[in-house]
């Protein structure tokens, strides 16, 4: 069988691609977080998974109980200082790639609390992708930031950090 | 003690009634099921609870030292975040305090719409609990039913302060804005629609053969333990003991609405559930009194040197610019004194306790807050059970870490 025919035999089954960007789209659309509650922003997160919001739309409802099983972790609250290295334990457990959302004020930068207890930014001890403002957030901002996350994802294709 | 052969000893001495040694696990501080960042360490001989200690502060947030930093009115907003769910109950704590101290009693509106917000927060507190508690007992369709009233609440706080969770809308001096036509009419509306959806989480969970295994005899816990580990709200009033501060030392008005104080003499998990569903019946019975009974009038203290003038007055009158500018820049004194003011959150007596040196701004602040004083009641609970019954426990202790750690 010739090319052409064979092109006409497959005619529109077929779609061509890099691998970089099917890795990408399927990363993208299948972001699990890490089921990692803090304070305040944790009780958005739960109700952005249920069924007014709806996370699993957007492939991220399977949140893990297990780091080792997630690829993204949403600091969702107040970090104190007891707290960061059971953070960055966490972190570390999870299998690359892995993304990380600060949820709210207090994990971007403290928040209303500017005083020896807390982490002023969880950037300080993890690399964060996206931040997101307020105190705390609707559950409609975690969604947004959970699609910057997913347009990011798919252009970073195979290689996600270098 | 004679050990048998062939059995070590633990570290603590003990052998279990398997014959081996006590096993010492590490519960927390980041598992799904501990309602926030709780650790325990937990001595197992087999599967069975020997010991449980809590351990605490991954959320100390350093709440009440803040508080010490900011002027009396600011402070507000920090008090929404140590309880997160049950933010106006807080403020209502911190408010009645400073009002004490300042010597002044906001008109009856401002009263009533405070039992308006507080018996709403109640609510969504005690569905948050049911949600989160039946996902993790295996009824996961609760979290969703449970979170769809929460957010009928949620959408309520923010039509009336412009904010879904924190809203820091009860204040020293009264309340921040009144209530809008609209809330007026989407508390009617859930008023209404309440007491059937009460009702379908009776009909998931009553009769549940699962929930009811998991919690019926689960977590035993006397009226006279309960009392002696200083347990209050759900917790005491699941062992059967009427107490409420909002019966016992009435506060807002609360005195003036019919309701009961919801109990039970299970003393187990289970009856901690009903006394929390009864709560939600009596909240709503509540809410409607005082929908109906809304008096009208003014929403807050006349008195400018406690709250800012209309913005209307700051573009005639020089004495309101003046007054803006003070409490704006310097804020407003309280006389010298200390109290402590406890109202019932959905988890207990939640009190403030506020030192005034005369300044500006609070010489301490001290919140005794009910989970932390609940979590005390955790080893009695647990002691001789499973340790998939610990999950069981922790959930009807009902503990937000950040009120714990503050």
């Amino acid at each position: 069988m010739g090319v052409e025919a064979l092109a006409e035999s497959l005619g529109q089954n077929i779609l061509t691609t890099t691998l970089g960007k099917l890795i990408g789209w399927g990363r993208g659309n299948s972001v699990w977080p890490a089921q990692f509650g803090l304070a305040c922003c944790a009780i958005e997160m739960i109700a952005t998974a249920t069924a007014g919001v709806d996370i699993a739309r957007f492939g991220s409802e399977a949140f893990r109980a297990s780091p080792r099983q997630s690829d993204l972790m949403i600091v969702s609250g107040r970090v104190s200082q007891k707290m960061a290295p059971i953070l960055r334990t966490v972190y570390d457990q999870m299998p690359e790639p892995k993304w990380v959302i600060s949820m709210g004020a207090c994990a971007s930068t403290g928040g209303v609390f500017n005083n020896y207890a807390l982490l002023q930014g969880v950037d300080k001890i993890v690399p964060v992708d996206v931040y997101i403002p307020g105190c705390p957030p609707r559950p409609e901002d975690l969604l947004n930031a959970l699609m910057i996350l997913q347009e990011r994802i798919k252009a970073q294709g195979i290689t996600p950090r270098q | 003690m004679s050990t048998p052969e062939g059995v070590t000893i633990s570290r603590t001495g003990e052998t279990g009634a398997f014959g081996g040694e006590l096993l010492s696990v590490n519960f927390g501080p980041h598992h799904p099921s501990t309602h926030g960042v709780l650790r325990l360490i937990v001595d197992l001989d087999g599967e069975q609870v020997r010991s449980v200690k809590p351990v605490i502060g991954y959320l100390h947030t350093g709440i009440e030292k803040q508080m010490e930093a900011l002027r009396w009115q600011q402070g507000v907003v920090v008090t929404d975040r140590h309880d997160y769910l049950s933010p106006p109950i807080n403020n209502l704590a911190y408010a009645l305090a400073v009002e004490w101290l300042l010597g002044i009693d906001v008109p009856p509106r401002a009263k009533a719409l405070r039992v308006i917000m507080s018996e709403l927060t109640r609510l969504s507190s005690h569905l948050v609990w049911m949600g989160t508690s039946g996902l993790e007992l295996g009824a996961m369709s609760m979290l969703m039913y449970c979170f769809r009233e929460r957010d009928t609440i949620l959408d309520m706080n923010e039509e009336i302060s412009g904010f879904r969770m924190h809203t820091s809308y009860i204040r020293p001096g009264g309340v921040m804005a009144d209530a809008t036509p609209r809330f007026l009419e989407m508390l009617d509306a859930f008023v209404r629609a309440m007491p059937g959806h009460v009702d379908e989480y009776e009909d998931l969970l009553t009769m549940n053969p699962i929930w009811r295994s998991r919690t019926i005899g689960i977590g035993k816990l006397s009226a006279d333990d309960a009392k002696v580990l200083g347990a209050t709200g759900p917790m005491l009033r699941g062992s059967g003991v009427a107490w409420d501060l909002r019966k016992a030392i009435p506060y807002s008005g609360y005195e003036n609405y019919d309701f009961d104080v919801a109990t039970s003499d299970l003393c187990d998990c289970y009856g901690r559930y009903l006394v929390r569903i009864k709560e939600m019946r009596e909240a709503v019975k509540i809410l409607r009194q005082a929908l109906d009974k809304l008096p009208d009038g003014p929403v807050n203290v006349d008195d400018r040197k406690i709250l800012p003038p209309p913005r209307e007055e700051l573009e005639t009158s020089m004495e309101a610019v003046i007054h803006h500018f003070k409490l704006f820049t310097e804020g407003y004194s309280v006389p010298a004194g200390d109290v402590y003011v406890a109202v019932e959150s959905g988890r207990g007596e939640n009190g403030c306790y506020v030192v005034s040196d005369g300044t500006h701004k609070p010489r301490r602040v001290k919140f005794r807050s009910a989970s932390f004083v609940n979590l005390q009641a955790l080893e009695r609970m647990a002691l001789n059970h499973m340790i998939a019954d610990l999950i069981a426990i922790i959930g009807t202790a009902d503990a937000v870490l950040g009120d714990v750690d503050r």
